[in-house]
């Protein structure tokens, strides 16, 4: 898949924003007036300029308000209502927290789980779809949910609980890649079931010989040499290096604001592959993912 | 929310224009939907005889073709060097006053110095007539280097070609062969029959190196080695011969089979049949033991008849076939290697041909009488249809291989009987029915007759008195006989190097001369803009009409621009190339269904301007005013004998078809008809028709000719033989002595097969070929914003074995060279190919600025025309002369017996294709950026 | 609207012959032709005289195969909506934009309601929705419901613009949800496939696979013999042959 700047961006900020705020609801700290204020700017910059980078990714926005009212089916739907119940509830919470300096704890409680759905319909978006083999898995949303959680626990400054969690993250993410190179394979989908045909199959012509946006969209494909240097990276920007500047360096700003730039960088890059390295299977009719076929 | 309410009744425009779509040669029937005085939607004609309401992608992208930006605006005058593309717009009167002026003293002193050459339009009894007229006898369409072998050979052996003029019974047939056929001009017919042929269960076989398109669908494939269909051919003839598998009722009755050849090597009639006084061919009666008319109504021809006379001993011309094709040359075994095909597979063909012609052969309950007065009170048929194409056509032996494939036809018995292949009319026609060449011209005065025809002997050459060739592109010469359509693809190289001799000025319509309709493009457009040693150019003058700013308009001094399909009158008349049907004679016009929002004019009625400013015969009144005020006048009051004129329908009263007076309604009667007339063959005519007095009186009565003129079939082509006994050294009219070997050689008067394209060179071996895509009109659909996207570059496409010899991966390229050049060019692979041919589509690369397309258009950079490796001339022999690259005996440009060598390089740093043709600068502008067309 | 109909009245789709379709591509263009004139937004070209990328409902893609044994083969194939009975671009349709109709099963986008988010083109296997690049909607493949119910067209008419251009008749429309129908028999008769079983979509248009390619290599060269066996080995004796049967005649 085309890894979209917009829609990277808003996955990885906004992830970290709402596992902020979950950890913030939970009163993991419990802070209030100017600090409270601080945090909370924090994480409504981080998830608030999140989603609204995904606005850009919209090609008619001014009809994004009508994305609200199919939540029945559309977990792209409940992500907005999730999202925007989350910062409305989370809103209240903060604004007792910081100008109050009162703590409404089951407020916190019903904000942090908002927020939390909102990270899980987020990663629905892509679980759910089986035309994405490697994002329709397990795993995805605990990647999506473990990422978020991460990223809250190292701005709220819980430094333990970050380290579990990065270490977490890693093993979730390193589990997402095993399990995802096997998910096209698995899912069964191969130029033969796709054109039917038999025999050993293979694209002539494509329907037009210039791209169209499906090539664009869909077909991206990243060279594999490129993927694996990009894997380490990530991993090692994501847990390693994190944990290691929170346990070599302990709690303090400048290691923490160091782990959480790593972590951010190692996210993005996790993320940029985690579309870069899906294999939509619309592919199949373009030629692509041909090699898996059995002749 | 509930599901919205929609609007499922939208009106669909406001009045639909029925007119004839101009994307191809094709002509269907268009329903041009009209919203707000424009163009909103195209569909096909459901009535239409051609197309039955379906179109092909170039059709319902004519609606992008009609809007290109690249349509000329005005008349050009150049004002850059040639090839630039830098030009001045100018009004009409301008433009006729500078051709007026080149043109009126070349016809005053030296007509011949004007060559009038046209492309694949279909007004050409229209524009031969004006050409005829002017007095010079440089003139032909483009039949030369397209496919006049296909048509030659056809009308030599039977009467009647392949092309557009005859179909497959596709409703009968049960066993469809398919030669080298890519789209064809029948491009919507030949689908619709494909489609046909598969819903009734029956078994399409392709005979084709390329397994794409029609060949992709066809049940069984055989990947011919390129140039070698007329051994398989023959090796199927062998087959069925020997095994008695021929249809001798039908050789005895109908083809000259049983006619009786001068089999002694000494006469000087060697070869030629056997006539009585009356010049009619005589046959060895099985009854009466004597010699008899062939057309006598009680005469029994006995194909095996041997008579000798004056101690001079005749055979038969079955027996001279059961000479040559029993021979063992013919075997399967023996031309197996040479085809590519094994011999199995030639053998499993045969039989299945047999199988079907005679196992299956069908008989309509429908009487009719023969010409010999015999009544037949059923038709029988033998459903085994074939057709062919430029894959045979474009080959050096292709006229012979042509008639191969029509003796195989007409041995099985299935040419014009149910359930084979029919003719449409005005075929059957044989080539004795049609005009010889005529070349003899003076100042001031018309030529003596038609320029183009067929030849039936050395005296029909166009030769002058000094023995010289009397045309620019020597046609009708020694070095090829019988080029019935002329041989456009020489124009300008002879031009250029003035031999037989200089000319003044070069006058083109509708054909992208200066890219892909040459051979040697980047040679040509050196040659077009060549000058002597004065500076002047070497060809002085070009005028040019095209509608579009193509490669060919940057070449030319002026250029009368022409309307788009839709902005004007023309006329698909039975004089010409008509829209028949096997079961129907059928023409068709154009009509302004929009009127041209430029200063442009439709060429025809251009030309009408034209002849009448030089006061051309025909032209103009007897008192010098100009006859006709456009060529809608001349469509309907124009006639060719009296009574017939450019169209058969609602002549005279309104009431009359195919003979009677000029009607001046006539338009506004195809017009409210959907723009065509139908006239429907009785059904006993419909098969049969060259012998069936039914047809012949139907024909008569609707104009195609003047008395019935039934005949046989000739499988022994007396014109070839003539020239071979010239050759032999007979008769007064001789060949110079370097052509004597190669007539005597490849004008057999029975079909043989030759090894194409000269002698064979050790480096270049494998086979380079080009397809015309279904969605591509040559170079037109370039500019076509719909089309455009689906073929906007071309690879070159390579066999598994090449692709994996060379160490071929995707996205490679390859130098590709022949004996004349190279060209550097992007590669792919496709298994389903003949195992020695590469090939790509015909004519998707484009020069940069041509067209009105951007500068990064993949076509002028990823894209390529194979024709940089095609020579015009063959490789040089050290003798001297030019040979052309051309078949001997027709002169078609030889396009497909190009061999080159394949050299695997890295991909130039740009990713352009070599070579680089330069850029021309656009006299039209740049097409828009974005392209949303709908008409509100 | 997002949900889909519990079950559908008709289920309107095409029926597209691999045997017959020559790849001649005059579907695609007619489809752009009436979908730019007609039903919603039209169809735009990027930069159409350079580097062209426009939106196309119906596009034909070719393949190549190599059978176990015998000659590679070419296969043109024409794809565009399949008409999804479990379709799921419509329940991914975060705006309702998306849905399928209840009373003939064509799956529609209403771009009125469209924000132009793409989530549907990703949930649809086959790659039968684009976002047009001018208006920002997703376009895909109407079924021409402005074509098939067009009461100001003539009754003959009323079926899709590529149905009615395909020149080799390689194109079928009608009720697949009606066993009795032309497409179900042909389907039926043909053995008709769904694409990509496995993405469970449970496409309404047919595909049908081409015929056995080849087959006169198979048939027993003791079948096929007695069609050419010799009437005789000698040139002398072909000629006798030919008087007997001239006799005969
Ligand atoms: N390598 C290779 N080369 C080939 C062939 C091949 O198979 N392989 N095929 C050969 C054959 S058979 C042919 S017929 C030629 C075709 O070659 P051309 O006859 O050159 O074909 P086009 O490219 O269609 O060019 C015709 C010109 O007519 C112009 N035109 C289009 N519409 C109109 C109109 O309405 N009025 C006027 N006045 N002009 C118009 C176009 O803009 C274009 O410039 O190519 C030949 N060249
Ligand atoms: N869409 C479209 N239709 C067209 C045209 C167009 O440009 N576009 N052009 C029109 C014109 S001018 C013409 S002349 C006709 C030509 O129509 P076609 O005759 O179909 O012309 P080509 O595409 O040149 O196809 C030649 C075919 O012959 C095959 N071939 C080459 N050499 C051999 C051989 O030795 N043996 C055999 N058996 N096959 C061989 C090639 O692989 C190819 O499939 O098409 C007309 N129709
Ligand atoms: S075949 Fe296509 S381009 Fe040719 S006349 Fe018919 S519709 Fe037009
Ligand atoms: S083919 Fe794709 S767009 Fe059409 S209904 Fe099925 S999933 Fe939806
Ligand atoms: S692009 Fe439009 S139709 Fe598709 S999911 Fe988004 S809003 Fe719905
Ligand atoms: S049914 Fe209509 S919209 Fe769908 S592919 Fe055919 S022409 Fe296009
Ligand atoms: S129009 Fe028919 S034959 Fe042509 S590509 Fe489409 S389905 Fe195939
Ligand atoms: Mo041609």
């Amino acid at each position: 898949m085309q890894p979209a700047p917009s829609v990277i961006i808003f996955s990885t900020l906004s992830g970290a924003g709402f596992g902020l705020l979950f950890f913030l609801g939970l009163g993991l700290p419990v802070v209030t007036g100017g600090i409270a204020f601080g945090f909370y700017l924090i994480a409504y910059v981080l998830a608030v300029g999140g989603l609204l980078a995904s606005v850009f990714h919209l090609k008619n926005p001014k009809n994004a308000w009508l994305s609200y009212s199919q939540w029945r089916t559309s977990w792209l739907s409940r992500e907005g209502w999730a999202a925007v119940l989350a910062l409305l509830v989370m809103g209240v919470f903060a604004l007792f927290q910081v100008f109050f300096g009162v703590t409404l704890a089951p407020l916190g409680w019903l904000g942090a789980a908002l927020s939390l759905t909102t990270v899980f319909t987020t990663a629905m978006i892509y679980t759910q779809l089986r035309t994405v083999p490697r994002w329709n898995q397990p795993a995805t949303p605990v990647v999506f949910l473990t990422a978020s959680l991460a990223g809250g626990a190292l701005l709220s400054n819980n430094p333990m609980l970050a380290v579990i969690l990065l270490i977490l993250l890693g093993a979730a993410v390193l589990f997402h890649w095993w399990k995802g190179d096997r998910r096209f394979a698995e899912a069964g989908s191969t130029i033969g079931t796709a054109t039917q045909l038999r025999g050993r199959v293979s694209l002539w012509e494509k329907p037009h010989t210039g791209e169209n946006y499906l090539t664009r969209e869909m077909v991206f494909r990243v060279a594999r040499k490129h993927a694996v240097k990009l894997r380490v990276i990530a991993l090692v920007l994501m847990t390693p290096v994190p944990v290691a500047l929170i346990l070599l360096f302990g709690a303090h700003h400048l290691p923490v604001a160091l782990a959480v730039l790593s972590y951010v960088a190692g996210v993005f890059a996790q993320r940029w592959l985690f579309f870069a390295e899906a294999e939509h299977v619309v592919g199949l009719y373009y030629g692509a993912h041909t090699g898996r076929q059995v002749a | 929310m509930n599901q919205p309410v929609l609007d499922l009744s939208p009106q669909v425009s406001d009045e639909i224009r029925k007119t004839t779509c101009y994307m191809c040669a094709c002509r269907c029937g268009i329903d041009v939907h009209i919203k707000d005085g424009k163009v909103a939607y195209i569909q096909g004609n459901r009535d239409h005889p051609v197309n039955r309401g379906v179109l092909c992608a170039k059709g319902s992208a004519g609606i992008m073709q009609h809007n290109a930006p690249s349509r000329l605006r005005a008349p050009m005058k150049r004002t850059g060097p040639r090839g630039s593309g830098q030009f001045e717009e100018i009004g009409w009167d301008e433009a006729y006053a500078i051709a007026e002026g080149w043109l009126r003293p070349i016809r005053e002193t030296a007509p011949e110095k004007l060559a009038f050459f046209t492309g694949r339009d279909q007004s050409q009894s229209f524009t031969s007539w004006w050409a005829q007229a002017f007095g010079t006898p440089n003139y032909a369409a483009h039949g030369g280097f397209c496919s006049v072998n296909m048509a030659a050979g056809g009308i030599y052996t039977m009467g009647g070609a392949f092309w557009e003029f005859g179909q497959p019974d596709w409703d009968r047939t049960r066993l469809f062969i398919l030669f080298g056929v890519a789209e064809d001009h029948d491009s919507n017919p030949i689908k619709m029959g494909l489609g046909k042929i598969k819903k009734n269960g029956a078994r399409v076989v392709g005979v084709n190196p390329v397994r794409s398109g029609y060949n992709a669908i066809a049940d069984d494939w055989f990947g011919i080695t390129p140039g070698t269909d007329g051994l398989l051919i023959l090796s199927l003839v062998h087959c069925l011969m020997k095994a008695g598998k021929i249809d001798l009722e039908y050789l005895r009755d109908f083809t000259d089979a049983p006619v009786l050849i001068d089999a002694d090597p000494a006469s000087p009639k060697h070869g030629l049949a056997l006539l009585d006084d009356d010049g009619h061919k005589l046959v060895w009666d099985r009854t009466e033991k004597r010699a008899r008319c062939y057309d006598a109504p009680d005469v029994n021809p006995d194909l095996a008849g041997v008579w000798v006379v004056d101690g001079i001993r005749h055979r038969t011309v079955f027996q001279h076939m059961a000479e040559k094709y029993l021979s063992p040359e013919y075997a399967p075994e023996a031309v197996a290697a040479r085809t590519g095909i094994a011999a199995p597979r030639i053998r499993a063909l045969a039989a299945e041909i047999a199988r079907v012609a005679f196992d299956e052969a069908i008989e309509l309950p429908i009487p009719w009488t023969d010409f010999r007065g015999r009544r037949h009170e059923t038709m029988k048929g033998r459903p085994v249809a074939m057709h062919a194409m430029r894959g045979i056509s474009a080959h050096a032996n292709g006229f012979q291989t042509c008639r191969a494939l029509h003796l195989l036809q007409i041995i099985i018995g299935s040419v014009e009987t149910p359930g084979g292949f029919r003719f449409k009319p005005p075929y059957p026609k044989p080539a004795t029915a049609h005009p010889k060449p005529h070349r003899r011209h003076a100042p001031n005065a018309p030529l003596d007759g038609p320029h183009l025809g067929f030849v039936h002997g050395p005296e029909d050459l166009a030769l002058r008195d000094d023995g010289t060739p009397a045309r620019i592109d020597k046609a009708f010469t020694w070095e090829n006989p019988m080029s019935a359509h002329g041989m456009m693809h020489m124009v300008i190289s002879n031009a250029h190097a003035g031999d037989p001799y200089r000319i003044d000025t070069l006058f083109m319509y509708m054909a992208n001369m200066a890219w892909n309709s040459s051979m040697n493009t980047s040679g040509t457009m050196a040659m077009l803009s060549d000058t002597d040693e004065n500076g002047d150019y070497v060809i002085p003058h070009i005028i040019y009409s095209d509608a579009y700013s193509s490669e060919m308009v940057a070449y030319a001094d002026l250029i009368l621009p022409d309307t788009t399909y839709l902005e004007r009158h023309d006329c698909i008349s039975l004089l010409d190339r008509p829209i028949c049907e096997a079961e129907a004679a059928a023409d068709a016009i154009r009509w302004p269904v929009v009127e041209p929002d430029r200063n442009v004019r439709g060429f025809q009625s251009a030309l009408i301007d034209l002849g009448a400013r030089l006061g051309l015969p025909g032209f103009v009144n007897d008192d010098g005013s100009q006859k006709f005020a456009d060529y809608a006048d001349y469509m309907v009051r124009h006639e060719r004998r009296p009574g017939i004129g450019p169209l058969m329908g609602w002549r005279g009263n309104g009431e009359e078809t195919g003979r009677g007076a000029p009607n001046p309604q006539q338009l506004d009667r195809y017009i409210d008809n959907g723009g065509f007339c139908v006239a429907h063959i009785p059904e006993a005519a419909q098969f049969y028709k060259p012998w069936n007095m039914a047809y012949q009186e139907w024909a008569v009565e609707i104009g195609l000719f003047d008395k019935a003129s039934p005949y046989l079939f000739t499988l022994w082509c007396e014109p070839l033989r003539r020239f071979q006994l010239a050759a032999e050294g007979h008769g007064s009219i001789q060949p110079p002595d370097h052509l004597r070997d190669r007539i005597r050689a490849t004008m057999d008067p029975l079909p043989i097969w030759y090894p194409p394209g000269g002698a064979e060179d050790g480096e270049y071996t494998v086979h380079a070929l080009t397809q015309r895509p279904m969605a591509m009109y040559h170079s037109w659909g370039g500019q076509n914003a719909w089309l455009r996207q689906i073929h906007g570059h071309n690879p070159m496409y390579l066999p598994t074995d090449l692709w994996e010899r060379h160490g071929f991966a995707q996205g490679d390229w390859a130098r590709i060279a022949s004996p004349h050049g190279n060209i550097t060019v992007p590669v792919a692979h496709m298994p389903a190919l003949n195992g020695n041919t590469i090939w790509t589509w015909n004519a998707i690369g484009k020069r940069r600025g041509a067209w009105g397309l951007h500068d990064n258009a993949p076509e002028s950079n990823e894209g390529f025309l194979l024709n940089h490796l095609i020579h015009e001339l063959m490789p040089p022999r050290g003798d001297g002369m030019r040979w052309s690259n051309s078949d001997p005996i027709t002169g078609q440009a030889a396009w497909f017996d190009l061999k080159v060598k394949v050299e695997r390089v890295v991909a130039p740093a740009d990713r352009v294709t070599r070579p680089d043709t330069g850029a021309q600068a656009s006299p039209v502008g740049k097409g828009p950026d974005e392209l949303a067309w709908v008409v509100k | 609207m997002t949900a889909l109909p519990e079950a559908t009245t008709k289920k309107l789709g095409l029926v597209i012959d691999l045997d017959t379709c020559v790849g001649c591509h005059a579907c695609v263009i007619a489809c752009k032709g009436w979908n730019t004139q007609n039903y919603g937004v039209p169809l735009s070209d990027q930069d159409p005289y350079g580097q062209a990328s426009g939106t196309f409902l119906n596009r034909i893609h070719s393949y190549q195969v190599q059978p176990a044994t015998g000659a590679a083969q070419t296969t043109h194939f024409p794809k565009s909506c399949l008409h999804c009975e479990d379709a799921p671009c419509v329940t991914v349709c975060p705006t309702g934009a998306s849905y399928k109709r209840a009373e003939d099963g064509i799956v529609l986008v209403n771009e009125d309601a469209c924000m132009g988010c793409g989530l549907c083109a990703w949930a649809c296997p086959y790659g039968a929705r684009e976002v047009d690049e001018a208006a920002g909607v997703m376009k895909k493949c109407t079924l021409c419901v402005d074509r098939i119910y067009n009461e100001t067209l003539p009754e003959i008419d009323r079926q899709p613009a590529c149905v009615r251009t395909c020149p080799a008749g390689a194109r079928h429309f009608g009720d697949l949800g009606d066993p009795d129908s032309d497409v179900s028999r042909l389907v039926a008769d043909r053995g008709g496939l769904d694409l990509m079983p496995e993405q469970g979509t449970k496409p309404v248009n047919q595909y049908l696979p081409p015929r056995p390619r080849d087959t006169l290599d198979d048939v027993p060269e003791d079948v096929l013999a007695p069609f050419l066996a010799p009437v005789d080995e000698t040139p002398q004796g072909f000629l006798g042959w030919l008087d007997r049967a001239l006799e005969k005649l």
